[in-house]
């Protein structure tokens, strides 16, 4: 059974971000990356690409589909994961810990309605 | 998700050991079947670099048989069956009076006037009711639909002789590809075939469904030592495409000529009249104005099935398979292109989900397996 980190909020397209300040990393569940099997690659925003919550900010591959990576956050995209362009299999082997796009807040009080550790894994028990 | 109301899904022999080994089962083609069990990319590598056993007892097996099953096989397949020897098999098309594709299907020779053919799991009904009323002219001969008689089960990879050789009779090393011998594998009655759709070394042998999971026990375990592994539907859709053999459903259909597959030589010119013949002859006096064509892509991205090609601001084909590979992990495909586009070194464009992105015909296969 995979562990969820409690700090964590969660979508039902199952992304996550970790919430720091006005700041928010986000990357995809494990649910999810076991859902796309092999992710083979990952596609990104620029930096400064401007999100609403709920809207797609780039695609991942497996071998056998492509899915859309939606924004759980609306924000900025301050930071990008270049590294997963090179390594997309890291989201397989720690999807957690794979953040892929950074963003600064534009509406802290929309990650209220977001799920929490133990409302995800009921979800997708 | 919306799912329409379908007939149940059908399991071959090995269902409930997909199961319980933890398999990802998805529906394919009216079947439940594993589409992986460790992960198509791990699977994938075991195959090109040991081997994997796959279940395929979803396909279907067609026999013919009766004074004038030659005939009959003659008229309804496209490759040349009197080449065949006893003992022998080859790849061949079902094929309309367009010279398009209703299957593409393995003929094998049981007997001098008794025939197997092996079709794809989602046309067993379509293919047997064609054949058994394109065989009538023919004379003496019968078909049978005999799928529910036989369990399937490829072991493919550099190490598949060495794996199933104990557990037969048979001598495997003095088997040459596309030839099968009758046996036992497991102490199981077994057709043991030099065949396989991954590119690779390998076998598929065709046992009764009863024994089916004895079988596939016993070739694991056999191949504990080499680190062989059960394989599901992704990695052998990922080997074949390597390999370049055609998927009927994306690459082939009733929409493509053989001629425009490049499968030309599945085509019995030599003989006297087949299904789709006088079409075929026309289209190679004529020249085909498309073809398929094998491509890298070259940009960033994959480009997948159903996707458009396009020369300059025109679009002008179709990606018909693509993926990124696991063993040459670059993306490659196949695309129907303009016939005057598919010379090897050709550079065209796939829209990526709205992105141009340039890819190069190259030549078939992507992959060749070391000698």
């Amino acid at each position: 059974m995979a562990s969820y980190p409690a700090g964590y909020k969660y979508t039902k397209d199952h992304e996550w971000v970790e919430l720091s300040g006005d700041r928010g990393k986000v990357g995809i569940t494990d649910y999810a990356q076991q859902q796309l099997g092999d992710v083979v690659y990952v596609e990104l925003p620029e930096v400064g690409a401007k999100l609403r919550q709920g809207q797609s900010f780039g695609t991942i591959e497996s071998v056998k589909a492509v899915s859309e990576l939606y924004a759980p956050v609306s924000g900025e995209v301050v930071d990008v994961n270049t590294a997963l362009k090179d390594k997309p299999e890291a989201v397989n082997a720690d999807p957690h810990g794979s953040w892929m796009i950074a963003v600064r807040l534009t509406n802290a009080g929309e990650s209220d309605a977001l799920l929490d550790a133990s409302q995800y894994q009921d979800l997708v028990k | 998700m919306e799912q329409a109301t379908e007939a149940p899904l059908k399991k071959t022999p090995l269902n409930a050991r997909h199961r319980a080994s933890g398999a990802k089962m998805v529906p394919f083609g009216g079947w439940d079947m594993p589409v992986e069990y460790s992960g198509i990319v791990a699977e994938h590598v075991a195959v090109r670099t040991r081997a994997g056993l796959f279940d395929v007892s979803h396909m279907g097996q067609i026999e013919i048989a009766g004074n004038d099953a030659l005939a009959a096989v003659q008229r309804i397949s496209s490759n040349d069956a009197s080449k065949l020897a006893v003992g022998q098999a080859q790849y061949s098309g079902l094929l309309t009076e367009q010279g398009t594709f209703i299957d593409d299907l393995l003929v094998y020779r049981l007997a001098p006037a008794h025939f197997l053919l092996v079709v794809n799991a989602s046309h067993i009904p379509k293919d047997y009711a064609w054949i058994a009323e394109q065989i009538k002219p023919a004379g003496d001969a019968v078909a049978v639909d005999a799928s529910s008689r036989y369990a399937l089960l490829a072991l493919q990879g550099p190490a598949a002789l060495d794996v199933l050789q104990p557990l037969t009779g048979v001598e495997l090393a003095g088997m040459k590809y596309y030839w099968f011998a009758n046996g036992e594998v497991a102490s199981v009655r077994a057709t043991i075939s030099r065949t396989g759709y991954t590119g690779e070394d390998g076998f598929e042998i065709f046992v009764p469904p009863q024994s089916a999971d004895r079988v596939w026990q016993a070739i694991l375990e056999s191949g504990k030592a080499a680190d062989v592994i059960p394989a599901g539907l992704g990695a052998r859709d990922t080997l074949r495409l390597e390999a370049a053999m055609r998927l009927h459903g994306n690459d082939i259909d009733e929409t493509t000529t053989a001629l425009e597959a490049d499968l030309s030589w599945i085509v019995g010119w030599k003989k006297d009249d087949f299904i789709g013949a006088a079409a075929l002859r026309e289209q190679k006096a004529n020249g085909v104005t498309r073809k398929i064509a094998g491509f890298e892509v070259l940009d960033r991205g994959i480009a997948r099935q159903g996707y458009d090609a396009y020369v300059g601001d025109a679009k002008v084909g179709v990606v018909t398979s693509g993926t990124q590979t696991p063993f040459l992990k670059k993306a490659i495909g196949m695309a129907y292109l303009p016939a005057e586009h598919t010379a090897a070194g050709t550079e065209f464009d796939v829209d990526i989900r709205g992105r141009r992105t340039r890819a190069r015909v190259v030549p078939m296969p992507f992959y060749k397996r070391p000698k």
